[in-house]
C-alpha cells in the first residue's frame, strides 16, 4: 500500500442491549410470538395497542389484556420508495399508523401494498405474521400489514 | 392484569434484544495517517508542537494547548514507562483477550502523551507503576497501518522509572 493512498477502514459500533420488557409489553410480545395481537384496557374501557402499563391519559394502572385485530384501518402513512438496509422490508413499503379492530389507539408498523398508488388513508389492512417457527416475541414477528382481501384498489 | 393465556412450554416473553449498531467508514486524516503508516513500518511516529515542544503520539495534527499545527514528525523509542494500569478480570461481550489481562498506559520515551496498550509476559500481580516496557510487533510481513501491528508490550528488564519522570502524565 503506498503512503499516498488515503486510509480508511470499516468501523462498527454496537451496543448489544438486552431489555427487560415487563409484564404488559411482555404479554404483548408473547402474543406476537403466538400469532395474536393484544391490547390492554385503559380508562373508560378504551383499548390501548400496543399496550402500556399505565393509562396515558389518567396515569392509572391498565387492566385486562384483550385480543384485537387481525384487521385494522390505516390512519396515516408515509411511503418509503428506497428502503434502507436496516428497514424491515427490502422492497418499497409504507410506515403506517394502524388502528386495529377493537383498539382505540394506533400501532406503528409497515404496510406492504405494492405501491403508493395502492394505499390510502382509511384503507383496511390485515396482519401478516412470520411462520410460527421463526417468531421470537418481537415486533418483527409481524412481517407487514397487507391490504385486506377484497379491499381491491 | 391477567396473563394472555399463552400456555406453551416456551413461557412468557421477558426480554427483548435491542442492539444499537452504527456502521462507519473511518478515514483517519493526515496526522493519524502518518502514525498508522509508522506502525506499518514497525515504528511509533509522533508530532512535536512548535510552541510548547511537547510530543504527541498519536498526533491529531494540532496542539490542544497552543492551538497550532504540529508539523515536526518525531520517531519515538520502542520502549516506555507504565504510568498507570488496569487488570481486567471481568468478561464482557466482544472480549478478544483471555482474562485476566493488563491494560496499561504507556509513556513512550520521547513522548509527552501516554497511550493504552496490552501488557503481557508478566503475571498480573507483578505489574506496577513505573515499570519499563517495550513494544512487541507482529512479524514484518504481517505489519499493517493499524494498532494490530503492535502485539503487546512486555517488561524490557530495565529498573523501574522514578516517579518524578512520569508524574506529569497520570
Amino acid at each position: 500500500m503506498s503512503d499516498s493512498e488515503v486510509l480508511h477502514a470499516a468501523h462498527s459500533l454496537e451496543y448489544p442491549y438486552s431489555r427487560s420488557v415487563g409484564p404488559v409489553i411482555g404479554a404483548f410480545l408473547t402474543g406476537l410470538r403466538d400469532g395474536r395481537l393484544l391490547g390492554v384496557t385503559g380508562a373508560g374501557g378504551s383499548v390501548i395497542v400496543p399496550p402500556t402499563e399505565y393509562d396515558p391519559t389518567t396515569g392509572e394502572d391498565t387492566g385486562e389484556m384483550v385480543e384485537v385485530g387481525p384487521g385494522g384501518v390505516v390512519e396515516s402513512w408515509a411511503w418509503v420508495a428506497e428502503p434502507h438496509p436496516k428497514h424491515p422490508l427490502d422492497t418499497p413499503f409504507a410506515w403506517a399508523l394502524i388502528r386495529l379492530d377493537g383498539a382505540d389507539t394506533a400501532l406503528l408498523h409497515v404496510v406492504d401494498s405494492g405501491g403508493p398508488d395502492r394505499l390510502a388513508t382509511g384503507d383496511r389492512v390485515t396482519v401478516r405474521f412470520r411462520p410460527e417457527a421463526e417468531r421470537i416475541g418481537a415486533m418483527a414477528d409481524i412481517v407487514a400489514f397487507v391490504p385486506e382481501a377484497g379491499a381491491g384498489r | 392484569m391477567t396473563e394472555p393465556g399463552s400456555t406453551d412450554e416456551r413461557g412468557t416473553v421477558t426480554t427483548l434484544a435491542t442492539p444499537i449498531r452504527l456502521d462507519f467508514d473511518f478515514t483517519p486524516g493526515i496526522a493519524q495517517s502518518k502514525f498508522l503508516r509508522g506502525l506499518e513500518r514497525g515504528t511509533f511516529l509522533g508530532q512535536r508542537c512548535p510552541v510548547c515542544r511537547k510530543v504527541y503520539v498519536p498526533s491529531r495534527g494540532s496542539c490542544p494547548t497552543d492551538g497550532v499545527p504540529t508539523t515536526e514528525d518525531v520517531e519515538l523509542s520502542n520502549s516506555g514507562t507504565v504510568t498507570t494500569y488496569c487488570v481486567v478480570n471481568v468478561p464482557f461481550a466482544g472480549q478478544s483477550i483471555e482474562i485476566p489481562y493488563i491494560c496499561a498506559q504507556v509513556l513512550l520515551d520521547g513522548a509527552n502523551l501516554s497511550f493504552m496498550g496490552l501488557l503481557q509476559e508478566i503475571p498480573t500481580d507483578q505489574i506496577r507503576m513505573g515499570m519499563r516496557v517495550e513494544a512487541v510487533w507482529v512479524e514484518p510481513e504481517e505489519l499493517t497501518p493499524s494498532l494490530a501491528s503492535v502485539k503487546y508490550f512486555r517488561p524490557n528488564g530495565e529498573p523501574d522509572a522514578e516517579y518524578e519522570t512520569y508524574q506529569e502524565y497520570l
